[in-house]
This record gives structure tokens, sequence and C-alpha cells, in this order.
């Protein structure tokens, strides 16, 4: 029972805005020495790669944005579900902090993609399975914060916002399983994501270091973001 | 229960009968669109029967958004879907009623005129009723898909576009699926793959986009 109590004690927003505030510093000072460590790592310490030369570098930026990408989306569903089902309305604005996190990381991923791509594929864009569900998932990003924005009351907008979020996140699979499909039944492109069979150490510790460095800005600038629609509200 | 869901289905019908213009007016879209794409990219016979199946099921999930607006605004505009929320039927099975009108309304006629505009295509013959089925399979999962974002954007400014950046990401599987039905058969193989995908679909849709369409009736209106 006490830790049912414990559980929801900083649900509140206003519990919630001086924790967020401590979090948030911590995690935005991680987030610097994690990065300036990760790029260390991936600018000076990890090999040339045999066949991609330096060009490669930037999977030190894009990798882990991908992944946040996709997973900001997930935490984004999971806190409009909390949301709406015990009705709290930290999650919601949770939810709404996180969107443009998620679009940015999203968006850099593109677009770190489209450069890489030019040297190594020879060509900005290819309708790969993996390009495209990315831009699918940046529409999505942006259609949640466009309804979010549309609406004025807040608390339609936060729910409203919460129902597009789980159907997209439903959605989500159908989609990157649809597009993959699509993808091998016209064949266009023959080049192919996948990396080359053994990774340097590190290059992996250097992608590890900045997709935690990726970690800690994202909940840094959320519980920032966050403060300040608390504020903004109340 | 469902003596609730025929009778809005049929009131629906009724309404869209006596306003046949809307009805027609989607359609129409559909014929102009599809027919606006040889003047675009040349009518070389063999450019339009590759293009032909994915231009087709584009045109027809751009008709099915237009005809979306109108899914609600008219019974919220005069109260009835207040009175609907308030009844005793369950929502989602109104919710349901509401998209299978929609459905017969907007999403029917396209199945039916479709073999006409694979005709200015030039697909061969036995493409016709792939392309049919394909529709009649997908277009439902338009319909009710679409029904979540007109119930979340309901009396919305700029409703319109927003509808259409909300709910066109969500139509992707249904398009992929939809075109490639065809295009597998304009190979020579079975279609039946993707044919069975998208029935599993609309069967998805029919089964959850009851209860998301209520719930976000539920956000617009409280």
């Amino acid at each position: 029972m006490s830790t049912a109590i414990r559980w929801f004690w900083f649900a509140s927003p206003q519990t919630f805005l001086p924790l967020a505030g401590a979090i948030a510093r911590w995690c935005a000072l991680g987030a610097a020495l994690l990065a300036a460590a990760g790029l260390y790592v991936g600018f000076f310490v990890a090999p040339t790669d045999a066949q991609q030369g330096e060009v490669y570098r930037i999977i030190f930026i894009h990798v882990p944005a991908a992944w946040m990408s996709m997973f900001l989306y997930l935490v984004m569903a999971l806190w409009a579900a909390v949301g709406l089902a015990f009705n709290t309305r930290l999650s919601h604005m949770m939810a709404r902090a996180i969107a443009p996190t998620g679009a940015l990381f999203t968006f850099i991923a593109l677009w770190t993609g489209s450069l890489w791509g030019k040297p190594t594929w020879g060509t900005y864009w290819v309708w790969d399975a993996r390009l495209t569900s990315e831009l699918i998932l940046l529409f999505l990003y942006l259609g949640f914060m466009a309804l979010q924005a549309s609406i004025e009351d807040p608390r339609r907008s936060d729910r409203a916002g919460a129902l597009l979020a789980i159907v997209g996140a439903v959605n989500v699979p159908i989609i990157y399983y649809s597009v993959q499909w699509w993808n091998t039944l016209h064949q266009g492109a023959s080049v192919s994501l996948t990396r080359a069979p053994s990774m340097a150490a590190a290059m992996l510790t250097g992608m590890l270091l900045m997709a935690l460095a990726f970690w800690l800005y994202s909940i840094a600038v959320t519980l920032v973001r966050v403060r300040c629609i608390i504020l903004e509200r109340q | 229960m469902l003596d609730v869901a025929r009778c809005i289905v049929y009131r629906d019908l009724l309404l869209a009968l006596r306003r046949l213009s809307d009805v027609g007016t989607a359609l129409l879209f559909f014929v102009v669109v599809a027919s606006l794409f040889p003047l675009g990219v040349g009518a070389e016979p063999d450019l339009l029967r590759a293009i032909g199946p994915g231009v087709i099921w584009v045109a027809a999930l751009l008709s099915s958004l237009l005809s979306l607006g109108r899914l609600f605004s008219a019974d919220h505009g005069d109260g009835t879907l207040e009175q609907m929320l308030l009844g005793a039927a369950p929502l989602p099975v109104v919710a349901a009623a509401k998209g299978l009108a929609h459905w017969l309304v907007a999403g029917l006629p396209l199945v039916l005129i479709a073999p006409l505009l694979a005709l200015q295509y030039d697909l061969a013959a036995g493409l016709y009723g792939v392309l049919a089925l394909s529709l009649l399979l997908g277009t439902p999962v338009l319909s009710l898909l679409g029904a979540i974002g007109a119930a979340l954007t309901l009396g919305l400014r700029g409703g319109g576009v927003l509808l259409a950046l909300l709910v066109l990401p969500l139509y992707v599987p249904v398009l992929i699926l939809g075109a490639g039905s065809v295009d597998m058969a304009a190979a020579g193989l079975a279609p039946d793959g993707q044919l069975l995908v998208l029935g599993a679909l609309a069967v998805l849709a029919a089964v959850f986009a009851p209860w998301a369409i209520a719930a976000a009736l539920r956000i617009s209106l409280e």
C-alpha cells in the first residue's frame, strides 16, 4: 500500500517539477561528458573502415539517432497509454514533451543517413525498407504534434494526441513489415544497410557511448520541456 | 444492438441518397485524379500498365480521405452525435455502423468503377478482378482507420488538412498490399498472399477500430 502511494507521489506536477529539474541537470551533464567521450573515440580512436573509409564515422551519430527515434515513439505511446488509463496529467505532459525530441532524432537519422548514402551508395535517397519506414515514422511524429498543436483545450489535446500515438504504435510494426515486403517485392535498390560482419571494438564502444549520450540528452531535454509545460499550465 | 446499427446505416444511406452530389463528387474526384496521371507522365502503354495499379490505389486513398470530413461533421453540427453518445446503444456499435455506412457510400462505388479506370491504363483483363477484389478488401480499412482520424479532428480549424496528415501515413500498409497484389498478378504470380493479408487487416480494423473511434468521439465531445 505504501509503495503504491510512493509510486504516485511524483505523478503530481507540483512535486515533479523540482525533481525533473534536478534529473535534467545531471542528465545534461552526463550527456555532454558521454558525447565528448563518444566523439573522441569515434574520431580519434576508432580505426578507418576498410571498405568505406572515413565516411563510415557518421554512424556514431546516425545509428544512435535511429535507435532513439524508434524507441522514443514507443516511450511516447507508453506515456500516452498510461495517461489514458490512469488519467494522470503528468503522463500526457511527458508524451507531449517527448514528441519533438523523437521527431528531431528521426530527422537526424534521415539526414545523416542521406549524407552517408551519397558517397557510399551514390545517391542521397533510396526507397530502402528502413529508410521508408523511418520517413513514415517522421510523418507520424509530425501528425501527433500537429494534432496536439491544433487543439486549444489542453485536456482534449492531450487525450486526442494520446489516442493517436497508441493507434500509431499499433500500426508501426504493420507499416514496417509491409514496407519491407514491398521493397523485397520490387527489388529496386540492391544496397542494404546490413553492415560488415565484424565491427572493431572501438567502433562499438564509440557507438554505445554516443547512444548513452543520446539517451541522457533525450531525458534531459524532455524533462526541461515538461517543466515548461507544467509552468505554462499552472 | 444490431437494430441500432441497421438504423444508423439505413439513415446514413438515406441521407447520402438525398444528397447524391456529395457521393458523386468523391467518385468524380477518383476518376479525375486517375485520369490526370497519363497527362502528367505521358501515355506510353507500357508505362501506364506499370503505374496503373499504384495510381488507381492512390486515387482511391485520396478519394476516401476527401469524404471522411463529412463522416461526423453534419451529425456533430446538429447535435445528433451527442444524442448517439448519450443513447443506450454502445458507442462502438454506433461507430462501426457509421464506418460501414461511409464505406457503402464512399468505398463501394470506387470498387465498382475501378475496372473502368483499369481499362484506361490498359491493364490486362485478368487483372480487373484482382484490382476490384483488393479494393473491396482494402477500402473498408481506409474507412475505419479514417473514421478514427475524423473523430479526433472533429470541429477543429483546418481539420481537413490535419486529417490528411494524420491518416495518410496509417494508410501505407493498405496501399502497399493493395497495389502490390495487382502488380503480383500482373507479373503472373498468385496475388493470394497480399489479398489474404489485406483481408486480415480488414478483420483487425473491423474488430479494433470501432473502439478507437468511440474513444476518439468521447474525447472530442466531452
